[in-house]
């Protein structure tokens, strides 16, 4: 059996929908953080795959770089702002940080 | 202006310095005020006595200033149209300016005693310059404009003496009413001052009888000349208290009894008599005849009354009425002079008899109060008697005026009522009208009658009371003395020598009838004919009225002194006739009935008309405004308030309704955006 595109692409949708379900189900805010990896991560597996596969080429793996790097600037400012509504609330669960209720 | 009119006008100011002094500054010193306005009316009363002295043998007819007041710059009846006042001293002003000043003069004097301890002691003194102020300006002016302004003034002052002792209910009604019934004869006199402006644009005594020298009469009908004499008199009508309007003058008698002398005697109700003697230039045949009519009717109703009243003061109120009848008739049949005559002689001896039955009620009040009795009337004549010699000054004074008033022989009002009666016999002679001699000389005879009861029930035989005989005093001197110089005045020497004729006395010499204008076809007979005729009548007037006079004091002492005749049995065998004589002919009731009830009738009528009608209407708007802003404050709450509240409430309700959605929580969003983007999804592919 050869790999083809669609396998990748496969993995990448159950990669998606496993961030996505992250994000939405879990109630820690750091979990919900790295469901966010996940769907980037997922992206990036469509980028590499479209530079085999399709006629991206370099700029794939450009874009996947890209994507990496932002996926480091936004850990990190993302920590920052869960570490500043933890110091605020005493808590990282985000069902309780429901301030703009009301 | 020459000296004397200076001099005459500084006579009408002063009483008005002291009325101005006194009543802005009188309560500073209240004991004093009546020393000040004394003082000032006995300088009046010099200067005046300067200007009877300076006039009289004057050739100039009259001393006279005028000038322009207003000038309309226009013309009416090729007239031009300006009013001209000023003031004018002839001999009857000269006469009359003494007669007031020394009245008023003595009347002041008398005051001093009679007021002493009154609690408005300063005013009273203020209102009487203020009254003599008006007086002396009815005498001075020479037009008809400032007469009614102070005609006006002596009305008004009146009504402030009369209601001096307002707190006294029958005082004040008394003064309403005395304003009142003169305001009805001032109307006529209104009118009758407005034809004569219509027509001559003047209203200078000079000016008017000039025009109607030149032929110039109102609307060109001697129908309205008689009428505007006439409408004139109506103010002579109601000031000197002739009938109709005679009904004031009694009840004026609430006023101290000095105001009494000085208003209701001699110079306030002689102003209607003076307006007469003015306007006689201007009155025609027509208009002397009523007013000889009028006169004689009063004069003969007041001395019937006069027999039947109880109260010293009611009974010389009516007999003065019915001397001014005497002078208006007088004056009516063509007497002129007589009729002014009689003005200056009754001035002296009734302000006298008015001063002595003031000094009678005085002396009585003191007694009643000794003996602590506050029951008694001090004014009736029946609880008097026998003041003979507790009193004797008065009663001799008193006695002067009452032959005075009687007409007898050696007295000034034998000489007066003489001349009067000789013009009456000669006037009938000319006209025919017989009544009017007839009902003089029964007045006479009347007057001698009431006057002689009064004086006999008053001062003979034994006072009614022992224990307040003791009590009963002779008034102070400051009382007595003005009563003796008007009862000095009484006597004939001071106005003719002739004892039996004032003919040629220096009255007669210097106040002629003045010079008829009327048109030839309605004037009375001319003035040299009648003087003629009176001559020739003057002996038979003469014993006539000595004859008749004589009877009245005869039947008098008969009944009264002697008791030869018993008056209550008269008053019972005639008891309607004696109710009908004290109720005084019913005019008060006639009046109440019908003027009086038609006025209150009216106004009770325009008083419902006012809370029913225009107040309902009045209502009726409010009310109608009222349910307009009911409805509108309903419409407001309920529609307009209703669809906002509906609003906001709609709003709230889907409000609600939403804001479930909005949890606040990013994963729900997200699940949202994602279902969303799903459907879109599935929507374009």
């Amino acid at each position: 059996m050869t790999i083809t595109l669609t396998h990748f692409l496969l993995i990448s949708a159950i990669l998606f929908s496993l961030g996505v379900y992250a994000v939405i189900t879990r109630r820690n805010a750091i979990m919900v953080l790295m469901g966010i990896e996940l769907i980037l991560n997922s992206a990036n597996i469509n980028f590499l795959a479209f530079s085999r596969y399709g006629g991206l080429n370099i700029e794939g793996q450009m874009a996947a770089i890209f994507v990496i790097i932002l996926a480091a600037a936004e850990a990190a400012v993302a920590l920052a702002i869960v570490l500043n509504i933890y110091k605020r609330f005493n808590t990282v669960n985000v069902d309780e940080i429901s301030l703009l209720k009301d | 202006m020459t000296t004397e009119l200076t001099i005459a006008l500084a006579i009408l100011l002063l009483p008005l310095v002291s009325f101005i002094l006194l009543i802005f500054t009188g309560k500073r010193y209240n004991d004093k005020s009546g020393l000040v306005g004394t003082a000032f009316l006995g300088v009046d009363l010099l200067m005046s006595l300067y200007i009877l002295f300076a006039k009289i043998p004057s050739e100039a007819k009259v001393w006279d200033f005028t000038f322009t007041w207003i000038d309309f710059h226009s013309f009416v009846n090729n007239v031009p149209l300006k009013l001209d006042i000023g003031i004018m001293v002839d001999n009857l002003t000269a006469v009359m300016l003494v007669v007031v000043t020394l009245i008023s003069f003595l009347v002041h004097l008398f005051s001093l005693a009679y007021m002493k301890g009154d609690i408005r002691y300063s005013r009273y003194y203020a209102n009487l310059g203020l009254f003599t102020f008006s007086m002396l300006g009815i005498v001075i002016t020479n037009n008809y404009l400032l007469m009614y302004v102070f005609w006006e003034l002596v009305g008004l002052s009146s009504y402030l003496l009369i209601g001096h002792w307002y707190e006294k209910k029958s005082a004040a009604d008394a003064s309403k009413k005395a304003f009142l019934v003169n305001r009805v004869g001032d109307l006529g006199f209104f009118i009758g001052i407005m034809i004569v402006w219509m027509q001559f644009s003047t209203l200078t005594y000079d000016g008017i009888f000039t025009a109607i020298q030149n032929g110039i009469i109102p609307f060109d009908s001697n129908t309205w000349l008689t009428a505007a004499g006439l409408l004139i008199f109506c103010g002579a009508v109601g000031k000197s208290a002739q009938f109709p309007l005679h009904v004031w003058l009694p009840d004026a008698m609430e006023g101290p009894t000095p105001v009494s002398a000085l208003i209701h005697a001699a110079t306030m109700v002689a102003a209607g008599v003076y307006l007469v003697a003015r306007t006689f230039p201007m009155l025609t045949a027509d208009a002397l005849l009523y007013i000889a009519y009028i006169g004689a009717i009063t004069a003969f109703i007041a001395a019937t009354i006069a027999i039947a009243q109880n109260d010293i003061k009611k009974i010389l109120a009516y007999s003065t009425i019915s001397q001014l009848g005497y002078m208006v008739m007088g004056l009516g049949v063509g007497a002129y002079t007589a009729g002014v005559f009689h003005l200056v002689t009754h001035a002296a001896f009734k302000a006298g008899l008015f001063l002595a039955s003031g000094s009678v009620i005085h002396a009585m009040h003191h007694a009643l109060h000794h003996v602590g009795d506050h029951h008694t009337d001090a004014q009736d004549i029946r609880y008097m008697g026998g003041l003979k010699n507790k009193m004797p000054v008065t009663f001799w004074t008193m006695m002067i005026f009452t032959l005075a008033i009687s007409g007898v022989p050696l007295t000034s009002g034998f000489l007066s009522k003489d001349e009067i009666l000789a013009g009456t016999l000669a006037f009938s002679k000319f006209t025919g009208h017989t009544l009017i001699p007839i009902i003089g000389f029964l007045v006479a005879g009347l007057t001698a009658f009431y006057m002689f009861r009064m004086m006999i029930v008053v001062f003979f035989g034994e006072h009614t009371d022992k224990h307040r005989s003791k009590h009963l005093h002779e008034s102070p001197n400051v009382m007595t003395v003005p009563l003796m110089i008007l009862a000095a005045l009484s006597f004939f020497a001071f106005y003719s020598f002739n004892p039996i004729s004032a003919s040629h006395g220096w009255f007669y010499e210097n106040v002629t009838t003045p010079t008829v204008v009327v048109p030839e076809a309605v004037s009375a007979t001319s003035t040299e004919e009648f003087v003629e005729e009176v001559h020739h009548q003057h002996t038979l007037a003469m014993i006539l009225s000595v004859s008749v006079a004589g009877l009245g004091i005869l039947i008098a002492f008969a009944t009264y002194y002697w008791k030869k005749i018993s008056a209550d049995a008269i008053a019972n065998a005639l008891k309607p006739v004696h109710n009908f004589l004290s109720n005084k002919w019913y005019f008060d009731e006639l009046y109440d009935a019908t003027a009086v009830a038609a006025t209150v009738g009216t106004a009770r009528l325009l008083a419902w008309f006012d809370a029913k009608v225009i107040d309902g209407v009045v209502n009726g708007a409010a009310s109608v405004t009222r349910l307009g802003s009911v409805i509108s404050g309903k419409f407001d709450s309920i529609v307009v308030d209703g669809i906002v509240n509906f609003t906001a409430y709609f709003a709230g309700f889907f409000g609600m309704l939403l804001r479930t959605v909005q949890t606040g929580k990013v994963q729900t969003y997200i699940v949202f955006a994602l279902v969303g983007l799903m459907v879109l999804l599935a929507l374009y592919i």
